[in-house]
């Protein structure tokens, strides 16, 4: 395979998968939200986000060029062949949890999106520009949920800062770079993760503020998510995405 | 586009998907064949592969045999492609449409946003996500009628 093919390739395997593990998480939540309008709201964004990986796994399933569609890649490959970030692939938690780990993704996917709008593959930017709107709704119904828990009493306002606290020690992952992805910023195919990282930053202190919350940075920073090390949680969740379609390989509905 | 102006939406059926602007065009090709060209309102919208079935059962009954229909992201969907009947039908229905240009703003601005039943400005938001992806919950505080929203998108 050519270099640059291959890099895109693995470039939007890492935005596809992000989207479609947290999708798949989010979906854990249907029927045991707190109330029916979360219930609705959780669904909501796990549909946009497996509608997004969708999109970017069949694009993929095409650079790659070996007959791949975006079901074969969300179901036929192994933990160790997922390139997802580690935040997404964490177990739900409890509400607050999961909120704060939404608000963390959301805040940076609508920068990351933002950027790929103008990006010089222009399926890529097509996609963008579709999803960025969705994210955008994410972003402000997670820092909406900050706030209030953050707050709000005393053991919503200390379930937010134990969530927050969790999830932190993922978020550096969000935003490292390597070789193959420079050379795609080179090229104004992707976006260079670091440069975003001070916007990132910003919102985030802008929303903890408003919550009454102080920013703390905490716990030993994780990552491997990018190179297929994974958690265990991970391999749960695939077993339970995809037992159906390789228990009967070429279903159809 | 007659044709098409007759096949409704499945999520909320008062509306057609030339309405809502989810048909970006019809044309003939050289080889006479129709090629219909639809764009997803939502990435995950669960209605798309449904819609695409629809519009392909309508032209088939209209006598169109020779069918293309392609899917196109760019531009991207948004609630100004809705059709003026469109948004007449919508408040008909009890879905408070969403405001002209609102797509090129921000999505928490403070539009007014009328109850379909008595017409008065005095709402709120329930919940930003309603029953599908494209409508918000909101409440009349008026008469206190429960409505959907059609999202500014
Ligand atoms: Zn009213």
């Amino acid at each position: 395979m050519n270099q640059p093919a291959d890099a895109l390739f693995q470039y939007l395997l890492r935005l596809g998968d992000d989207s479609l593990i947290l999708g798949q998480r989010l979906t854990e939540w249907c029927g045991h939200a707190p109330t029916i309008e979360v219930d609705l709201s959780l669904s909501n964004l796990a549909l946009d986000l497996i509608g997004q990986a969708t999109l970017l796994l069949d694009y993929a399933g095409e650079v790659e060029d070996k007959g791949r569609d975006a079901d074969r890649l969300a179901f036929h490959r192994d933990a160790e062949q997922f390139t997802n970030c580690l935040l997404v692939e964490q177990p739900n938690g409890d509400f607050a949890q999961t909120m704060a780990r939404q608000f963390f993704f959301s805040c940076y996917s609508e920068l990351m999106f933002a950027e790929l709008e103008t990006s010089a593959d222009p399926r890529l930017a097509e996609i963008a520009a579709k999803a960025v709107k969705e994210v955008r709704y994410h972003a402000d119904l997670a820092a909406d949920w900050v706030i209030r828990l953050g707050d709000g009493t005393d053991e919503s306002r200390r379930r937010m800062i134990e969530g927050l606290d969790w999830f932190w020690r993922f978020v550096d992952e969000m935003f490292a770079m390597d070789a193959a992805e420079n050379a795609l910023v080179q090229r104004g195919v992707a976006v260079d993760r670091a440069a975003i990282r001070e916007a990132f930053d910003q919102r985030i202190a802008a929303t903890l503020a408003q919550a009454g919350l102080e920013v703390q940075a905490s716990g030993w920073p994780l990552s491997g998510g990018r190179e297929g090390r994974h958690g265990e949680e991970l391999s749960r969740l695939l077993a339970e995405m995809q037992v159906l379609p390789r228990a009967h390989p070429e279903a159809v509905w | 586009m007659a044709v098409l102006g007759l096949v409704p939406d499945p999520e909320i059926p008062a509306v057609s998907v030339v309405d809502l602007g989810i048909v970006r065009g019809l044309f003939t090709g050289g080889d006479g064949a129709l090629k219909v060209r639809l764009t997803p309102t939502y990435t995950g919208c669960p209605a798309t592969q449904l819609i695409e079935r629809s519009v392909r059962e309508a032209l088939d009954a209209a006598g169109f045999r020779d069918v293309a229909i392609e899917t196109v992201l760019a531009p991207a969907w948004s609630t100004d492609m809705i059709s003026e009947a469109g948004r007449e039908k919508l408040r008909a229905y009890g879905i408070a449409p969403p405001p002209r240009g609102a797509a090129s703003r921000s999505l928490r601005g403070g539009d007014a946003v009328e109850c379909p039943r008595c017409g008065s400005a005095d709402t709120r938001e329930v919940s930003r996500f309603g029953s599908t992806p494209c409508k918000a919950l909101w409440q009349c505080n008026a008469c206190h009628e429960p409505f959907d929203r059609f999202k500014c998108h």
